[in-house]
């Protein structure tokens, strides 16, 4: 594949010396010009000076046949132009972007950017993972095929906690996956029985997650 | 915009930006960021008829400009992007338009250039 990743501080470098060993073609496009000076010396003519938003910049870089756009600067609104860009204007048929700031996750969703990685996003999930008596957390937000994958426990004031999955009243657009005791994990099937203490994890459309809280927490 | 009688709100993540308007000017100010959707909300932007994002980053703008159109379906957005290769290619964006200093600069000075006549000109 060839690809074109856009900003080299710790994210972009790393990300080209991995794909490069995976042996794929790569070239990676840094702003500043110290900065640049720096990658020169570890990845020579792999790096180009410049900034990506900047149409001709991406053009030098050969845009046109590249296979996926990976935007990774610190800079959420220069990810989200450099992804716009290079998708609607070069046709670039995959295109990945960095969430500095979560916030900021509804605009890139908002101009069609469905691939994001979001660090703080992403630890702040762990962090609810690890912690007992957590919520409904998303685990993976497959956008492309609008479906989430969630997990959460059964407490003890759970109105599931004691039934079997064919006795709950689930919402339709909705399913049981597994569901983990002592650190086993079971797939769900009608014949599995709830306890208080489960990790169930579930699979289901965006906006059926209140009805499935409803059936599974207490209230 | 404000002298033609139009209802304003100006937002600037500088508190400082509000003192360089006359102490008369009857619009309202919010301090904060245009990316952030709570103060373009405060600002009144679901009800704006135009929008006009003019921050001085491009891409800032660009972003900016496809909030008002796309998330708060503002019938007029208009945006300043110094880039005329950005401002082309969003310019033809359904309901966002760009205005590019840059280009508007080279028109005024080639046209300031043309209508002088040179120096062959004035020697013959």
């Amino acid at each position: 594949m060839y690809i074109i990743i856009v900003g080299g501080g710790k994210v972009g470098s790393n990300l080209t010396s991995t794909l490069i060993k995976m042996g794929h073609e790569v070239t990676l496009i840094e702003g500043d010009r110290d900065r640049y000076a720096l990658l020169e010396e570890t990845f020579e003519h792999v790096v180009r000076p410049g900034d990506a938003t900047e149409l001709f910049v991406l053009e030098r870089a050969g845009v046109e046949r590249a296979d996926l756009v990976v935007a990774v600067t610190g800079d959420d609104e220069d990810n989200i132009i450099v992804c716009q860009v290079a998708k609607e204007k070069y046709g670039v048929p995959k295109v990945i972007a960095r969430v500095n700031d979560p916030r900021n996750q509804q605009h890139f969703d908002m101009v069609g950017i469905t691939l994001t990685v979001s660090a703080t996003a992403t630890i702040l999930a762990l962090i609810e993972h690890e912690l007992p008596q957590h919520e409904l957390v998303t685990l993976i937000d497959l956008k492309r095929e609008n479906l989430e994958i969630v997990e959460f426990a059964i407490g003890d004031g759970s109105p599931a906690a004691g039934k079997f999955v064919r006795e709950l009243n689930l919402p339709s657009r909705s399913r049981l996956i597994s569901v983990t005791r002592d650190g086993r994990a079971e797939i769900a099937i009608g014949d599995t029985q709830l306890a208080p203490g489960d990790l169930v994890m579930a699979i289901l459309e965006p906006g059926v997650e209140d009805d499935l809280k409803h059936q599974l927490m207490p209230a | 915009m404000a002298a033609d009688g139009h209802d304003l709100a100006v937002v600037d993540e500088d508190p400082e930006a509000l003192q360089r308007l006359p102490e008369a000017w009857p619009g309202r100010f919010i301090h904060g960021h245009g990316l952030d959707t709570s103060v373009l909300v405060e600002a009144g932007i679901a009800t704006a008829d135009a929008t006009v994002v003019c921050t001085d980053g491009d891409n800032t703008n660009i972003v900016i400009a496809q909030i008002a159109r796309k998330r708060f379906d503002c019938p007029c957005v208009v945006t300043r992007v110094l880039d005329p290769a950005r401002a082309a290619f969003y310019d033809r964006m359904e309901g966002v338009q760009t205005v590019c200093p840059t280009t508007a600069a080279i028109d005024v000075m080639t046209d300031a250039i043309c209508a002088t006549p040179g120096r062959s000109s004035t020697a013959a």
